[in-house]
């Protein structure tokens, strides 16, 4: 017994003490690379280990190491609390990206601002930067723009009355709030408006009572995981016939997959341009930006891309600029990183303000279509 | 004067919450012990709970949640200040573990488990889904308490760390102290006696069913307040506070460090709440290893770690 606990704290202490070679700049993370947001978080993990190992083999920023210390949440905001506590206290790093959910950003949110720290939030909610806070940054659109975005589509086809049907968990709930809020500006009207649970198994007689409302033009999805696709099936055996809408929580092609080539056909979803580096046209600023992120990221990881690696991505690149123009001091990076503009990224083309702590507009969605199992570009 | 045994315990928990923050080599190590005391408080109502009247609840984290949103809701919605809010919560509480344990508690065996189990996830499902309230699954902002404000203008500047340190500390104390001083009672007496045979105690005339109602209430008034204080630490708080996860997490502390005794739940909570740190280079494999621990707790030392380690120390064979 006495020789295991001897190993073993031998052990700890060998692993604690590797990694402290000669690093001269720290950055903290705390992900969801376990658990349930585990789709989002751990591609999210692979994208920074990636990016460290790549900048420190070109040898750091401006001559300096970068050291990443990075935690697992698993997904629970006050775990995620304690491990921003801990990177700011504890590992006294320069700044954290993280928060994969919008539950461990907003448990993250008052740590970096009681410290000081610059905070990039990989999470969704638009409430993580309206109204601004001087520390915090988030790099993936929000749900709102998802929300407009479809909508300049709708009013494009001439729609003026929709039915919504809308999944109860986080994400499918704080989007169906965001549509509710921007829809009049569009001059369209929801005469339907249905919920599902995300683990319920068949939709129909949601969709039959969106199908017998008199005057629909359109229907709206938002909501990830499998929900989507059984809706999108279930559209299709009904036989609807209508325009169906997804949200970008489902660009992947684990929906058309999940869905069924013949029932994805013709759905429309706004997405960001890495889902479909391939068919970018040459023209477009962000094609270069995205191909080699994702080729990198599929050569390193043998997964395919997801979007959501690619918000750690910007992340970690907004930073880095930061880093290069301002060094080391939180207060530096902060001003630095309210400062960027112009930096082509997966998400985007960003331009951050002193108002605007985000920096996309709705150029950074494409609106696709599926066609054939694939997806196409909608102009 | 003799020392007590709930001297002895209190004054080892005052001594340790007193004397640890010198070795602290930064402020991280108050939030960890914050936490484990927030946990500490949580497990000490179980310790009434199960260690005294031998009864399982599978859903304190319900009553954890409700102590929690009542801090994030009454401040705003009622106009109360954060410390009544702590105890509106304590009372929805305990008149929602009265309605619960009322009929169960009147049966005999696992029923309280089962009904606990469901109780639980409903609180939680409620805090899901009515947006409108809780603002569902992404959590919601909680007020500041204002006491650290208090003691500035006293002259006691605190950080934030450390402020929720000596609190949390403090209140585990009192809530300590609150189980000890049940315990011996003749009400503790008489729970011990129908943890040891039920139709025994009732032979002698212990009213069974009204006192392990008593129970269930005090211990869903610890895990409120602890749900209370986790809030009113973090200024936000999301429905996990209630989930499945939790409750199990709680009763897994108390069994762990030993769920007769006051100051082992305590060392139960305190490891368990450390461990994930320490093993964060392990994260993967994190579960694996608390699994392993508890097993090898449950078959070596069926008591708990802390009285079977007091036993060995002792030396008494019993």
């Amino acid at each position: 017994m006495n020789r295991l606990t001897t190993t073993a704290i031998a052990t700890l202490m060998a692993l604690g003490l590797a990694p402290a070679a000669q690093a001269e700049i720290k950055i903290g993370a705390t992900l969801s690379a376990t658990g349930p947001a585990s789709f989002l978080g751990d591609p999210e993990a692979k994208t920074l280990e990636m990016l460290v190992e790549e900048v420190n083999a070109a040898g750091g920023i401006n001559g300096e190491m970068l050291e990443l210390v990075m935690y697992d949440d698993g997904g629970d905001p006050n775990k995620a609390r304690t491990f921003a506590t801990r990177l700011v206290e504890d590992d006294e790093v320069a700044a954290i990206i993280g928060g994969t959910t919008t539950g461990t950003t907003m448990s993250i949110i008052p740590v970096a601002e009681d410290a000081e720290i610059p905070f990039i939030s990989l999470a969704g909610a638009v409430d993580i930067i309206d109204p601004v806070k001087a520390w915090v940054f988030k790099t993936p659109h929000t749900d709102r723009m998802a929300c407009q975005k479809i909508f300049e589509d709708m009013q494009k086809r001439g729609v003026t009355k929709i039915g919504m049907i809308s999944g109860t968990d986080g994400f499918g709930a704080s989007m169906q709030a965001q549509c509710k809020g921007v829809v009049g500006d569009y001059g369209i009207e929801i005469v339907a408006d249905e919920t599902y649970d995300p683990k319920d198994a068949d939709m129909t007689p949601q969709l039959t009572n969106i199908k017998n409302t008199a005057g629909i033009q359109a229907v709206l999805n938002p909501g990830f995981g499998q929900g989507p696709s059984i809706v999108t099936r279930n559209y299709k055996q009904l036989a609807v016939g209508l325009p169906l809408y997804q949200s970008h929580g489902v660009a992947s092609k684990g929906f058309i997959d999940l869905a069924g080539v013949e029932a994805a056909e013709g759905v429309r979803l706004p997405a960001a341009a890495l889902l479909v580096a391939d068919i970018l046209p040459d023209s477009d600023p962000q094609k270069a930006v995205v191909t080699a992120y994702r080729d990198g990221f599929e050569k390193k990881t043998g997964t395919p891309v997801s979007t959501f690696g690619g918000h750690a991505y910007d992340a970690f690149m907004i930073l880095k600029g930061a880093l290069e123009k301002a060094g080391g001091e939180p207060a530096a990076i902060r001003d630095a990183i309210e400062g960027t503009t112009g930096y082509v990224g997966t998400g985007g083309i960003v331009n951050m303000t002193a108002e605007d702590h985000l920096g996309l507009d709705l150029t950074a969605f494409k609106m696709l279509e599926i066609k054939n199992g694939d997806w196409t570009i909608v102009e | 004067m003799k020392l007590t045994p709930k001297t002895a315990t209190l004054l080892v928990l005052a001594a340790l919450v007193a004397i640890t923050p010198f070795f602290f080599p930064s402020g991280y190590y108050y939030r960890v012990g914050a936490l484990i005391f927030v946990n500490g408080l949580a497990v000490t109502g179980i310790v009434i709970l199960t260690g005294y009247a031998g009864q399982v609840s599978l859903g304190h984290a319900g009553f954890a949640g409700i102590g929690g949103y009542a801090c994030a809701l009454a401040p705003v919605h009622l106009g109360l200040h954060p410390a009544l809010a702590v105890v509106l919560g304590a009372v929805m509480s305990a008149a929602l573990a009265w309605l619960v344990g009322r009929p169960i508690l009147r049966l005999k065996g696992y029923y309280l488990g089962v009904a606990s189990l469901g109780m639980g996830i409903l609180i939680s499902m409620v805090l899901n889904n009515e947006r409108w309230l809780t603002r569902g699954p992404d959590g919601i902002d909680v007020p500041d308490l204002g006491l650290r404000g208090v003691l500035k203008d006293w002259g006691l500047n605190l950080s934030n760390g450390e402020f929720w340190y000596f609190f949390s500390g403090i209140v585990m104390i009192l809530g300590a102290w609150a189980a000890l001083n049940l315990h011996q009672s003749p009400t503790g007496r008489a729970l011990r006696a129908l943890h040891g045979s039920e139709i025994a105690a009732r032979t002698v005339g212990v009213d069974v069913s009204r006192l392990k109602l008593q129970a269930f209430v005090i211990s869903a008034v610890y895990a409120s307040v602890s749900g209370s204080l986790l809030a009113l630490q973090n200024k936000f708080i999301t429905p996990d506070v209630a989930g499945f996860m939790h409750s199990i997490e709680m009763v897994t502390m108390a069994v762990l460090g030993g769920a007769g005794s006051v100051l082992g739940a305590i060392f139960g909570a305190g490891i368990l709440t450390l461990l994930p740190q320490v093993l964060t280079v392990f994260a993967e494999y994190e579960q694996m290893v608390l699994g392993l621990v508890m097993m090898l707790v449950m078959i070596f030392l069926r008591e708990g770690l802390l009285p079977s380690i007091l036993r060995k120390l002792r030396g008494t064979g019993e």
